[in-house]
């Protein structure tokens, strides 16, 4: 009842006074009866009645003050004050504005990025307990289709497991063939996610009889409105992927987007079917590891018993099998490609969030630096004490003042970074593949920043608490707030701002490692030389070719293109080093009778070449021969090996004319050497490389090289008219080599970009941070300045003392900073190619930065210093 | 230790009277306490008001506007089983505090 009343009372002050009011009324009006009754005349009985209550506006008063509606109202009435405050300091309040928008947007922006990758479910019904299987050993993440089948059948607690590929493949439409990303996966996809079609139907287990059986597709919502404008007639009809019917039963909800947070499939096909006449081998070759496997763990079974009932499958597998020799299984979070991309990105983020928050940190010291105003209302403060307010009452005050600041600055910020939130949304990095980064923030974001603004402003405001308690009016009031007393001791403001100097130097370091490791990777030798050459990558099987018709195809592009003019050679490979793809194999040495992994001498990356490939790549061949047209399928096996692969086979020795075997058990003849390359990543350490002729080792994946010295976007409209012409139904992606890399290269963009801007900010907040430290000490102290100028002290003598404990950290800081940041260049070198803080340019600029930063925080305090005016100083004081 | 200050008293004083007479307006309670002490304690109106105020924040007392037999209307105060609870508390403080008192009185 009483928590009624108080809820009603909040609602309205007034309320509450006349309630009080009719109460007293009453009880005068009752007193004045008995009073007549007793014989006093009217005028009388009312005076009585009235003076036995003494002062009725404090009793009211006294009433008021208990109720919850007080609290609001004392609340409202210090946001009012704290808001008249604000707008009486324009240029704090801005400063401080900035400082918290900055702050506290940057956090908002990696926790979104962190919760859209990492916290965040996938998006589908019942996401708990979904795992990818992936072997044990780390990047090492996909299974084959029979060890699945294995894993499906076999184990005992997973209620279902899914199997799922990404591919690409032509869609051809009346007018034109597009290139596209599609799932293929296995019958029980939907059934275990659960999700449910916005369209018809999805295939389900019973669908799959043997390869090629369910030629059948779901679409996605948003391939299905791109490509036929939403047709609710869409179920039933047939469409060509690769030259092959395939009938579209059902379209995916809006929201469902695959597995993979930031790959987004154009559709699903039933794993069993293949648009490709080759396609559907895999699905009884064990060795063969190209598949992702889902699994969703029954109730109540932890991750780790999962593990081990897998780990037992695995092991009578590997008995079984010699290609399962090496089969483990390990449980990771699905959505991020396992952890060969899951791990770094969470690492990286981790890391990135804590810098932010740093950042955030840095920023409170700041304005509980610039808050050391509050030493310059301590007079203020006094004033307020000595009149009766409690000490509670002022602190509460300057709470409200910093909290109200900072949860401005917080909405503020928020909608700056929901604006850069939602352009990254809408931002494809990559034209050729579906890559989308949804990081729009939800509920949870804006909880954070909320908790964040408030916190900050709690961190900084409550600061000068102690100088709060402390505070004696009187003394203050006769001193005028001058004291310097506390000044001369070291304070937790110092540490602080060390502190930030620190992180701020700890930013500029590794900004500078990171910008030369960039720097350095665009003359890394990356074992081809991409400027100058142009890409057209397509996949022969979309224009329905394969098997012996390739070659013919391939033949005809190389001819017609070299002969465009400008163009100074030409060559394939079927996937380019650096780019998305990319196999390995085992090698083993000749007399090797049992092919079990463990048996292997070297694994080796592979691809398949033309003629001409290396010239055109500019890939230097250090001994032997290129493969020439005559290295067909009827000739012997040859390859060319890279320097790597030729000294962990052979040694010192010639690799020339040595032989190898492969799984298959067929010897090949190594015919030349190149030189060594990189295949993956620019900081991967060198890996054995093997080529071999794109007629031996047959692959419908094409990527064509035309080098010349002429610009791209002169090559490009005659390449896609010669190319158009030798097949019109051809989808092919046109791109520099440089671009191509950009995908490659864009962990170590992406941790550049990052670090610079938070080192940036890191800079902004150390150079107001020591600017508003130095600057309160000038003029804290220009009294005493005054008078020692008076008796004679030169201005450097006042510089000195004035500027000594700001120099005095920011040297301490950055030494401290910079020897923090050799050690995080460690962790960089995993995203950044040979990123080392061991270069005296990263030193030097780290330095110079700082110098830089240190000057121009404490030239205008310094200036100010110089020009103490002892006679002018000392009338005004 | 007890609480053993006036406004303690005060408090016991209104509860007491409200636990006797069930429901009683402010000034009723005044009249009570004088009439039922032979005129030697008289509660002043400035702190009564705020006392019963304070008591129904506390959640001892509820209040209720009703009609008086002179067809005035007046806020009626009753107890709640907490203020129940606390009577009892205040009269053992208050026995204590006699206690105290009359221990010290006796002192020679």
């Amino acid at each position: 009842m009483h928590i009624f009343r108080r809820i009603v009372n909040t609602c309205s002050r007034s309320k509450l006074h006349q309630e009080i009011d009719a109460e007293i009324q009453a009880h005068v009006e009752m007193r004045m009866a008995d009073n007549i009754a007793a014989r006093m005349s009217p005028e009388e009985a009312r005076r009585d009645a009235l003076i036995r209550f003494g002062n009725r506006t404090v009793m009211r008063e006294r009433m008021t003050a208990m109720d919850a509606a007080t609290a609001f109202d004392a609340f409202g009435r210090d946001l009012r004050y704290a808001a008249r405050q604000l707008r009486r300091s324009p240029a704090f309040t801005a400063t401080a504005l900035v400082t918290l928008i900055l702050g506290i947007g940057a956090n908002v922006v990696v926790f979104s990025v962190l919760n859209a990758l990492v916290l965040r479910p996938l998006d589908v019904p019942q996401p708990t307990g979904l795992y990818n299987v992936v072997h044990k050993s780390p990047g090492d993440d996909n299974q084959s289709y029979p060890d699945y089948v294995d894993f499906r059948s076999k184990n005992s607690t997973f209620t279902d497991m899914a199997a799922y590929r990404f591919q690409s493949a032509g869609f051809t439409t009346r007018d034109a063939a597009y290139l596209c990303w599609y799932y293929r996966v296995s019958g029980n996809y939907f059934d275990m996610l659960g999700v449910q079609p916005a369209q018809g139907r999805f295939f389900h287990a019973s669908d799959e009889h043997g390869p090629n059986s369910a030629p059948y597709l779901v679409l996605s919502h948003d391939f299905w409105r791109r490509h036929f404008d939403s047709d609710p007639k869409i179920v039933g009809t047939t469409v060509d992927i690769n030259k092959h019917p395939f009938t579209v039963i059902g379209v995916a909800p809006v929201t469902f987007h695959g597995t993979d947070l930031f790959l987004w499939p154009d559709f699903w096909m039933p794993i069993v079917d293949s648009p490709d006449d080759e396609g559907t081998n895999f699905l009884s070759i064990r060795g063969m590891h190209n598949l992702w496997i889902l699994g969703k763990l029954k109730p109540g079974v932890t991750p780790q018993q999962a593990t081990d009932n897998l780990n037992a499958i695995a092991r009578e597998l590997a008995r079984q099998y010699p290609e399962d020799d090496y089969l483990s299984a390990r449980l990771v979070k699905p959505g991020l490609m396992g952890d060969m991309f899951g791990d770094p990105a969470r690492a990286f983020l981790a890391g990135i969030m804590l810098l932010a928050f740093l950042v955030l940190l840095a920023a409170c010291t700041n304005l509980a630096l610039f808050a050391a105003r509050t030493a310059d209302r301590s007079r203020e403060l006094a004033i307020r004490l000595a009149i009766g307010s409690s000490r509670w009452d002022v602190l509460r005050q300057l709470l409200s003042e910093a909290v109200l600041l900072s949860v401005l600055g917080g909405a503020l910020g928020t909608l700056f970074s929901t604006t850069l939130l939602n352009a990254l949304t809408r931002w494809q990095p990559f034209r050729e593949y579906p890559v989308h980064v949804t990081v729009s923030p939800d509920p949870k974001v804006y909880f954070v920043a909320l908790l964040l603004s408030i916190c900050s402003g709690m961190v900084w405001g409550l600061v000068p608490i102690r100088q709060i308690w402390a505070t004696d009016s009187v003394q203050v009031m006769k001193i005028g707030g001058a004291g310097t007393l506390a000044f001369r001791r070291f304070t937790l403001r110092d540490l602080l701002l060390g502190v930030q100097i620190t992180l701020c130097t700890l930013l500029v370091t590794a900004s500078f490692v990171a910008l030369r490791g960039m720097q350095r990777s665009l003359h890394a030798p990356l074992g081809f030389q991409p400027q100058g050459v142009v890409l057209a990558d397509t996949d022969l099987h979309m224009g329905g070719h394969s098997g012996a018709s390739v070659t013919p195809v391939r033949k005809r592009m190389l001819e017609e293109v070299g002969r465009i003019p400008g163009v100074t050679s030409v060559g394939i490979i079927d996937e380019t080093p650096l780019g998305t793809g990319g196999s390995s194999t085992y090698i083993y040495r000749m007399g090797t009778i049992d092919f079990r992994p463990s048996n292997m001498a070297v694994g080796a990356k592979y691809f398949s070449i033309s003629p001409g490939y290396l010239h055109a790549a500019g890939t230097q061949l250090l001994k032997g021969r290129d493969f020439t047209w005559h290295d067909d399928a009827k000739s012997p096996k040859v390859a060319i090996v890279n320097e790597t692969f030729a000294r962990s086979m052979f040694g010192s020795a010639s690799a020339l004319g040595q032989e190898f075997m492969m799984g298959d058990k067929i010897s090949h003849e190594i015919v030349g050497v190149v030189e060594n390359g990189k295949y993956d990543s620019l900081t991967e350490a060198p890996w054995a490389a093997v080529f071999f002729p794109l007629e031996q080792n047959p692959d419908s994946d094409t990527s064509l090289l035309v080098r010349s010295p002429l610009p791209p976007a002169e090559i490009l409209p005659e390449l896609r008219r010669t190319l158009g012409q030798i097949d019109p139904s051809l989808p092919f992606v046109f791109h520099s080599w440089p671009d191509a890399l950009a995908f490659v290269q864009f962990p170590a963009r992406i941790a550049t970009a990052t670090l610079g801007v938070m080192g940036l900010l890191a800079a902004m907040l150390a150079v107001t941070g020591v600017f508003g430290m130095a600057m309160y000490a000038v003029s804290k102290r220009m009294r005493e300045f005054g008078i020692r100028a008076a008796v004679g002290a030169q201005p450097v003598q006042l510089m000195g003392s004035a500027l000594s404990r700001p120099l005095l950290l920011l040297l301490s800081g950055s030494a401290a900073g910079l020897l923090l940041g050799v050690i995080a260049s460690r962790l960089l070198a995993q995203i950044v190619y040979q990123a080392t803080p061991r270069d005296p340019l990263v030193l030097a600029g780290a330095v110079i930065t700082m110098a830089l930063l240190g000057l121009a925080a404490t030239w205008i305090p310094a200036q100010r210093a110089l020009r103490v005016h002892p006679a002018r100083l000392l009338r005004e004081e | 230790m007890a609480r053993n200050d006036l406004q303690g008293t005060l408090d016991l004083l209104v509860l007491k009277t409200l636990s006797q007479l069930g429901e009683l307006h402010g000034y009723g309670i005044v009249l009570h306490i004088q009439r039922a002490s032979d005129e030697l304690l008289s509660v002043e109106e400035g702190s009564l008001y705020p006392a019963l105020h304070r008591m129904e924040m506390s959640g001892w007392i509820r209040s209720e506007w009703k009609v008086t037999d002179t067809n005035r209307k007046a806020k009626y105060y009753r107890l709640t089983p907490a203020g129940q609870k606390e009577l009892q508390n205040a009269e053992k403080s208050f026995e204590h505090l006699v206690k105290g008192v009359r221990a010290i009185l006796r002192y020679a």
